[in-house]
């Protein structure tokens, strides 16, 4: 089989997996997942930096000690990353993993074909 | 964090010559070991997959070690604590932007990434846009970006080893950017990837190790009290409670806050158009490892910083700071060395001396694994996206494209070696700024529009990359960095009239906007035909590249 074919049969196989029902799924559980997710860390972060500019008085408040709302906000920060890590891994693994695993199958198949 | 550049010139204070001969005894054992890694690697470099992405076999956690180890730099080793050192709570304000930076690389970069391309970036968006324009643009801002990054870290190397062997002369630092060179020269071309990375775990292993056990030291002298910690730096600062407050460095006035926020997104959104990063997922079998990779890094950076937080607020406490103290002349970089040396027992002590050396046998081994990191990024992308695709007439085999690689990293690296030596008297701290602007102002844009936009085509790519490029790096140079005021890169001269030290909230929209405006005007719907391709390939792996074989 020389080049063009073979380009020719893996774009077919492309073609038919984008056209299969579990791709659209995929693609929609990834966007919903990743657009809200993705609003809501910029939005948080961008919401520290803001105050830090914007609302000294409300950071400088003590708590604790010599603890004050600037370091719980900053090591807020630390905790929602580590937690949006795991929360993303975890729906990864068991709800686009299966889905992505199923496609690729099919990309295979297709393109024996 | 990018304080590291400043040169400095007064020597630590004690480094006598028994603390220098302990010091010099393990900064030959970490040139030893990673030599001796590096000739094991070479030993296994067959094809091009081995030599730029390591053989795509590393696992999620080792990847996970050398992503962090390529991103926490001497400069954020020494840089952060020193700037939490000196300025308390600002210090750390970098830190929490450069970690929330990785879930954009998470959630949107990494595993698409990694199935959508093949070594560089820039095969990435040459998937289904015209490969010259392309490549030519992609190449140029990997370069770029690498170079900057790599500038500040020789830089820094010159005054740091300098500074950590008590030498003062000029000619000595010259001598050890001249080596540092050289041996990432000699890692990249005979390591490749795999050995790069091999340098890279070990090194974020040493440095992990280094700092847990410096953090357990400060911790034990505050009965484990955070508040105690805090109290004792806010006193010894000699500032009080604005010490743990922000304000102290960023935000005094209105332009100040802007700066600030500008710096924010910058650091936020750069890390995921790193490329010395982004190449990183390329390493590793699969998508599913490449996210590992991702947590393990987030985990790993995240604890890191955390760590900062008590050897920055311990050398405030523990340490003399004031003016004309050590810490505060060396812009703080001294303060996590010093801290180590105090906790182990104090100027003089055994203890002392022990761990002094070895944070500075630490913080030398992170110069050359990163500076390795960026100059195999930029040899790579030299070789495979301008040698290959651009300049070569007709496709060259992969053992001449190789060859290439192997001359472009000595290339680059004496190229460096060039700029860094006389370089050593500017100030050039803006430089790693600087690359984080251009990384999220260039090259995010492209990647997202490539992955998210189906009509964005090769106008888009190349006006979006040269657009946020040549946006951030000309409102760097009209800027109060580099004239116009006494702590300028050009103190004689005033051409600058943008306000803001960091341009990333005007250059990140530029380079959005420049690549919607390239798609439309240049019209060209070519790209579009395989965009549904790339999409399967980047959400599914079909068809992506496998690991090698051996």
């Amino acid at each position: 089989m020389d080049e063009e074919m073979v380009r020719e049969r893996d774009a077919r196989a492309y073609e038919a997996v984008h056209e299969a029902a579990d791709f659209t799924k995929l693609k929609t559980r990834y966007k919903n997942f990743v657009v809200p997710w993705t609003i809501a860390f910029m939005a948080w972060y961008l919401a520290y930096v803001a105050c830090c500019n914007w609302a000294r008085g409300f950071m400088d408040h003590q708590v604790v000690g010599h603890i004050n709302v600037a370091l719980i906000f900053g090591l807020l920060q630390f905790v929602s990353t580590f937690v949006i890590a795991a929360v993303y891994g975890r729906f990864a693994n068991r709800k686009l993993d299966p889905l992505a695993s199923g496609l690729n199958a099919k990309y295979k198949r297709e393109r024996r074909r | 964090m990018n304080v590291l550049s400043i040169p400095i010139l007064i020597p630590l204070a004690d480094a006598e010559p028994g603390n220098r001969a302990l010091t010099i005894s393990l900064f030959s054992a970490v040139v030893a070991v990673t030599l001796y890694i590096t000739w094991w690697a070479s030993r296994q470099n067959k094809t091009a997959a081995d030599y730029y992405a390591g053989g795509r076999s590393f696992s999620g956690a080792q990847n996970g070690l050398a992503v962090s180890g390529d991103y926490m730099s001497a400069a954020s080793f020494l840089g952060i604590s020193g700037q939490i050192a000196l300025f308390g709570y600002d210090g750390f304000l970098y830190s929490i932007g450069f970690l929330v930076a990785w879930l954009v690389a998470l959630l949107l970069i990494a595993e698409l990434l990694r199935n959508s391309g093949r070594f560089t970036m820039a095969d990435q968006l040459a998937f289904r846009m015209k490969q010259k324009p392309v490549r030519t643009a992609a190449a140029t801002s990997t370069i770029v970006v690498s170079i900057f990054y790599l500038l500040a870290q020789m830089v820094g190397a010159g005054s740091l080893v300098g500074l950590l062997l008590g030498v003062k002369s000029e000619g000595l630092k010259a001598a050890v950017i001249v080596l540092v060179g050289a041996l990432m020269i000699v890692y990249v071309t005979i390591g490749g990837m795999k050995g790069t990375t091999w340098v890279q775990i070990v090194k974020a292993v040493l440095l992990m190790a280094g700092t847990v056990v410096i953090t357990f030291l400060v911790l034990v002298k505050f009965n484990f009290n955070l508040s105690d910690l805090l109290g004792a730096a806010a006193d010894n600062s000699g500032k009080g409670e604005a010490f743990l407050q922000p304000g102290l460095l960023y935000g005094k006035d209105l332009t100040g806050q802007i700066d600030f926020l500008s710096l924010g997104l910058a650091l936020v959104l750069g890390t995921a158009g790193l490329p010395h990063i982004l190449i990183r997922f390329y390493t590793v079998p699969d998508s599913q490892t490449a996210r590992r990779s991702v947590q393990w890094a987030i985990g790993l950076i995240g604890a890191f910083y955390l760590m900062t937080l008590a050897l920055g607020f311990g050398a405030a406490a523990l340490l003399d700071t004031g003016k004309g103290s050590a810490v505060a002349e060396s812009k703080g970089n001294v303060a996590s060395p010093l801290l180590a040396e105090s906790v182990g027992g104090g100027a003089g002590s055994t203890g002392g001396a022990i761990l002094l050396a070895l944070i500075a046998a630490v913080a030398f081994a992170t110069i050359l694994a990163v500076v390795a990191g960026l100059t195999l990024t930029s040899a790579s992308s030299f070789a495979h996206d301008l040698y290959a695709n651009v300049i070569a007439k007709t496709k060259p085999d992969e053992k001449t494209e190789l060859r290439v690689a192997r001359f472009a990293a000595i290339g680059i690296g004496a190229v460096s070696i060039a700029l860094a030596i006389p370089a050593q008297k500017l100030n050039i701290a803006f430089l790693v700024a600087l690359a984080f602007a251009v990384a999220a102002s260039a090259n995010l844009p492209a990647l997202l529009f490539n992955l998210f936009w189906k009509r964005f085509n090769t106008a888009g790519a190349a006006w979006s990359i040269y657009g946020g490029l040549i946006s951030a790096v000309v409102l760097v140079f009209f800027s109060p960095v580099v004239s116009g005021t006494p702590t300028s890169m050009i103190t004689d001269a005033d051409f600058s009239w943008f306000p803001l030290s960091n341009p990333g909230i005007v250059s990140i929209p530029l380079g959005f906007l420049f690549g919607v405006l390239g798609t439309f005007l240049g019209r060209d719907r070519s790209s579009e035909s395989r965009y549904n391709e790339l999409s399967v390939r980047a959400l599914t792996g079909a068809g992506a590249e496998g690991p090698a074989k051996h």
